[in-house]
């Protein structure tokens, strides 16, 4: 039952095969057994899971049915549900509930998805490992020594872990793809204002953005069809209509190019992981598309500028959490000045107060010049390097990763080890364009990602691009041992 | 440029942030070495290059001027860690 | 050593659009505590802001009336600051690209020269909450209703040199803002607040002193006499050997006292950048224009029109075209006759509005009503006495200035039979009086006639139309003679 994707569930309820109470309490009775190994989840919503499937049931006895109509799926707990304790993965907002849905949530909830829960993640989205949170690492279940990547490592977890089928995601330097790589599952981060933020607890604004997990692309192409929306809360959102992703599947790849950039293959890889991007690249040939080698020559600076811009954003994104309107406050403060210092020292983990740090840096007085404005040129360099490079290609290929998964603790102490996880990752959300991470091979039985960029909003190639080489191989499929 | 632990000091003052003293050197050395990595870019050539604050080139909406929120103060203020007559308290204000 | 004062403003401009500048929370004064402060006004997690377009329009107007350069792409900063009646803990601002540049305001002043107040820019901001002050338990609390109304700072260059051109400057701000509807001018509910920036130097002098900055004065009175007690200060330090130390400043108006103020944000570091929640904001050739197009009449035009259309005095049509509301209410109420209508708006309704400290918007008496009254001037059915009257009747709510002549019984005799009937019997009941006047000098003989229309009034109990009172009088005791 669980190994069911949701393209699978959602025909499986349309022939009644089984009811939607029958297959969310499945779920939820395996997050009550297993999770414990893997903490994917902060907050399980059995009692209202169940009173939605009841009532999706019901809906479907009287009729015609929205699409998810009774599919569990889970949130991560970065965007707002009404009446749900909306953690971000911080002591901040432990006990914050918002009345208000994120425009994600309320896309999901119009469609008739049933929510097991909230899952886990990196405190405020900043990690690469789940280690950061707040309520304890992740597990990454082919390995419960090593970490599930991050930020979304609770979702990604929880769908290798088949203790839910699907579950949104964000992505501000790739946080949906890395831990997709390292969790053996499908990822996908859309085009910069394709998926609305509203609701969505920010970390770096011009970079963040919600996007699908799930185990294949065809089940992210069904996802992404209720994520993706013109959002008038949201100044950053596209007024675009969204394309049935669904459609585009199987259209041959014949023809198509292929862009390998070359400093993606350069030092610092793993020779499995590269091994196996490499192998993945051959099916593509087989498959009918062309590889051609490319340059992103900008590609160096895609770190550096990187982490001027998302910590400078951050650092006043996160100023709101100040004690006075939600979220924690310190005991007995003797002033203003101790209510900020206080609540904002016990309030954030090291990793976001070191964030924070960072970002005023970057942007005081005398240093905005040589850090945030250099950075923000730099950005440019780095998306021109993209433009140009679709010129002659239609899609770009590469890692996700540098590595499998590492262990716990192994670059705790060492910010930038963890940061340079994201290597080949950032760029493209500093361009805002879409990637997207796709099993293809284990190392030392961990999973490897392979990473698809693709144009802006062509979300579609790249599903049935991703969809493909899922017909052709099953890397997808495989699941952590006795998982399956 | 190196950081030294009184430049995390003024930083922790504008970000409002108290830091522990057992850890503050362990911060300090941390965020140095972030601030090693990000200096990488001062070696790239950026000269004319018009600096990118957004993704992507469109340009902002305007909202009609419509009153279309309502009165929620109950279900926000049931949220908020101290309130009285509708007010939102917090340690005297001294101008 | 004599000194010359310098004084810049920077003028914060309260729009009177209906919903704030990021979210559709009415922007309405008076309402209860955080009633109108919704999810993004309280800066709850993962709102975010969507600018309302009559605030832009609004700015554009101003920027129109200044014959400021508009831009055609603008952009909102973040500044960051920590204060409770910031929730976001950043006000979103704009620096690099304000959507109004470079313009100009002219101000007159009393001896009738002109000046001209050059603007460095105007930009669009969003206000604060307010934090109040009363003792809650030894905490204050913060009211969030006022935070995201959309202002405009209108930053001046340090051009004035009294501060009779300071308050000419702000008052001409006032005028050109209710003029064009975009502020309803409301002072003392903080629609209009000033930051004056002063310094002194030697006169003669090229290079500037250092400055002060007196912040949020909401009043033409108070920002009179903070310039007042700041100048004096400041030339009392520097004449005792002292030096002005670059600080921001409080006035209370009610101790008429000024002290530097407590909180010491060290050396303040904004740490502005660009707001990412929010994109380049572009207008083209043709929205400015269309805007250009609907600009209502400015202050100084009105003044030329009050001078030609309605015969004003310079004076006059100053004060009256001066204040958009007041000039409003002018031009409703002059329908009857423009000089009664202006001598009774500058006279007795200005000295009750400032009495009773109200704004003219919400006069009891509404400018209809004074129309109506004036017009019962003109025709004589009540004298100017019986006017005074009339008038605090309305004021005191009883109606239309033709119900309380009815409904009091004031209307003044016009009929000129019963007038004749009344003077012939007071001539008849005052033969000594009589035979006085007829036996005195002609020169003396108009002081006389007090007695005889004194008794004539009395016979008719105040409503004999005076006018004719006199000139029935005059005939008959002229044929006595």
């Amino acid at each position: 039952m669980h190994n069911k994707t949701l393209a699978d569930i959602i025909a499986g309820l349309n022939r009644g095969d089984f009811s939607s109470v029958e297959i969310t309490r499945h779920f939820l009775d395996r997050i009550q057994q297993l999770d414990g190994q893997y903490n994917s989840f902060i907050t399980v919503t059995a009692e209202a899971a169940l009173a939605s499937a009841a009532a999706a049931d019901q809906q479907r006895a009287n009729g015609s049915v929205p699409l998810f109509c009774g599919v569990p799926m889970a949130h991560k707990d970065i965007f707002c549900t009404n009446g749900v304790r909306t953690s971000c993965g911080s002591k901040m907002l432990d006990n914050f509930v918002p009345p208000y849905d994120a425009t994600v949530v309320e896309n999901f909830a119009n469609a008739g998805a049933v929510i097991l829960g909230k899952t886990n993640m990196d405190e405020f989205a900043m990690g690469s490992s789940n280690e950061t949170s707040y309520y304890g690492p992740v597990k990454n279940p082919w390995d419960t020594n090593c970490v599930p990547g991050g930020s979304s490592g609770g979702s990604a977890a929880a769908i290798a872990a088949r203790l839910t089928p699907a579950a949104t995601a964000t992505d501000t330097g790739g946080s949906i793809r890395q831990p997709a790589a390292l969790c053996g599952i499908t990822g996908l981060k859309p085009t910069y204002g394709r998926v609305s933020r509203w609701g969505m607890i920010a970390f770096a604004s011009s970079l963040d953005q919600g996007g699908p997990m799930a185990r294949t692309a065809e089940d992210c192409a069904l996802m992404l069809n209720v994520m993706a929306s013109f959002d008038g809360k949201d100044s950053t959102s596209i007024d675009r209509p969204v394309p049935d992703y669904s459609n585009y599947l199987n259209q041959p790849l014949s023809g198509l190019k292929i862009g390998i950039p070359k400093e993606y293959f350069g030092e610092g890889l793993n020779p499995g992981t590269e091994q196996a991007v490499r192998d993945a690249l051959a099916e593509y040939e087989k498959l009918g598309a062309t590889l051609v080698e490319i340059s992103l020559p900008h590609s160096n600076l895609a770190v550096p500028a990187y982490y001027v811009i998302a910590p400078a954003e951050a650092s006043a994104n996160l100023s709101r959490f100040d004690g006075v309107r939600y979220g924690y406050r310190c005991e007995n403060p003797k002033d203003l000045r101790d209510l900020y210092m206080r609540t904002r020292g016990e309030g954030f983990g090291e990793e976001v107060k070191r964030r924070i740090l960072v970002g005023a840096y970057c942007l005081s007085a005398g240093y905005y010049d040589a850090y945030y404005r250099k950075a923000q040129q730099a950005r440019r360099l780095i998306k021109q390097d993209f433009v140009d490079a679709f010129q002659q290609v239609d899609v770009i290929m590469g890692p996700t990763s540098p590595s499998p998964a590492f262990g716990f603790g192994a670059k705790g102490n060492d910010p930038v080890a963890m940061y340079l996880e994201d290597i080949y990752t950032i760029a493209t959300n500093l361009a805002g364009l879409p990637g997207m991470s796709v099993p293809c091979g284990l190392v030392d039985n961990k999973p490897v990602g392979l990473q698809i960029i693709g144009d802006y909003f062509d979300e579609a190639l790249m599903l049935n691009m991703a969809h493909q080489f899922q017909q052709a191989t099953d890397w997808h499929q495989r699941a952590p041992e006795g998982l399956a | 440029m190196t950081i030294e632990r009184a430049d995390i000091e003024k930083l922790a003052e504008l970000a409002r942030i108290e830091l522990n003293e057992a850890t503050i050197a362990e911060t300090t050395r941390s965020i140095a070495d972030v601030l090693a990595l990000v200096d990488q870019l001062q070696a790239a050539d950026t000269e004319g290059v018009e600096p990118m604050a957004h993704p992507t080139d469109a340009v902002q909406r305007l909202r009609p001027d419509v009153v279309t929120e309502t009165n929620q103060r109950e279900a926000f203020q049931a949220i908020a860690p101290a309130t009285e007559a509708g007010l939102y308290l917090v340690p005297k204000v001294i101008e | 050593m004599q000194w010359e004062t310098v004084i810049g403003l920077e003028v914060h401009v309260q729009l009177a659009t209906k919903s704030k500048i990021f979210s559709g929370a009415s922007t309405a004064f008076g309402a209860e505590p955080n009633t109108q402060a919704c999810a993004i006004d309280l800066a709850m997690p993962g709102t975010l802001p969507v600018p309302n377009e009559q605030a832009f329009r609004d700015a554009i107007m101003f920027g129109l009336a200044i014959d400021a350069d508009i831009a055609r792409t603008s952009m909102f900063e973040r500044k960051n600051y920590f204060y409770p009646d910031l929730p976001k803990a950043y006000q979103t601002t704009q620096l690099e690209k304000p959507i109004v540049g470079r313009g100009h305001v002219e101000i007159e002043l009393a001896d009738g020269s002109k000046k001209s107040i050059r603007i460095h820019h105007a930009h669009l901001e969003e206000d604060a909450g307010k934090s109040l002050h009363e003792d809650f338990h030894g905490m204050s609390g913060i009211d969030l209703n006022r935070a995201g109304t959309p202002l405009i700072e209108i930053v001046s260059e340090p051009d004035m040199r009294s501060s009779e051109e300071a308050v000419a400057f702000a008052r001409k701000l006032h005028s050109i803002v209710t003029s064009l509807g975009i502020c309803d001018g409301n002072m003392s509910q903080g629609s209009m607040r000033f930051d004056v920036n002063i310094s002194v130097r030697p006169v003669g002098s090229d290079t500037f002193g250092t400055r002060t900055e007196t912040k949020n004065l909401n009043s033409f009175k108070f920002m009179e006499d903070a310039i007042a007690l700041e100048v004096e200060r400041q030339i009392e330090v520097i004449e005792d050997g002292g030096k002005i130390i670059q600080e921001t400043r409080l006035y209370n108006g009610d101790t008429k006292k000024a002290r530097a103020m407590r909180s010491k944000e060290e050396a303040n570091d904004y740490r502005y950048f660009p707001c990412p929640d929010l994109l380049p904001i572009v207008f083209n050739d043709d929205y400015i224009e269309q805007i250009r197009e609907t600009l209502p009449e400015l202050p100084d035009a009105r003044r030329d029109r009050f001078l030609s259309q309605y015969g004003l005095s310079h004076y006059d049509a100053n004060i009256l075209s001066g204040d958009a509301n007041v000039a409003r209410y002018f031009e409703t109420a002059a329908g009857g006759d423009a000089k009664l209508a202006a001598n009774w708006i500058m006279g007795e309704l200005s000295a009750r509005l400032n009495a009773e400290d109200i704004a003219i918007q919400e006069c009891p008496v509404s400018a209809e009503q004074l129309a109506g009254m004036i017009a019962r001037l003109v025709d004589g059915t009540i004298s100017s006495k019986m006017a005074k009257e009339v008038f605090d009747a309305m004021w005191n709510g009883e109606g239309s200035a033709d119900d309380i002549i009815e409904a009091r019984g004031l209307k003044q005799v016009s009929d000129s039979g019963a007038i004749e009937a009344l003077v012939d019997e007071v001539i008849a009941n005052s033969p000594q009086q009589v035979d006085n006047y007829r036996s005195a000098d002609e020169a003396k003989r108009p002081k006389m006639l007090g007695y005889f229309v004194g008794q004539i009034m009395k016979a008719s109990k105040g409503q004999a139309n005076p006018q004719q009172v006199n000139e029935v009088l005059l005939r008959k005791l002229n044929d006595l003679l």
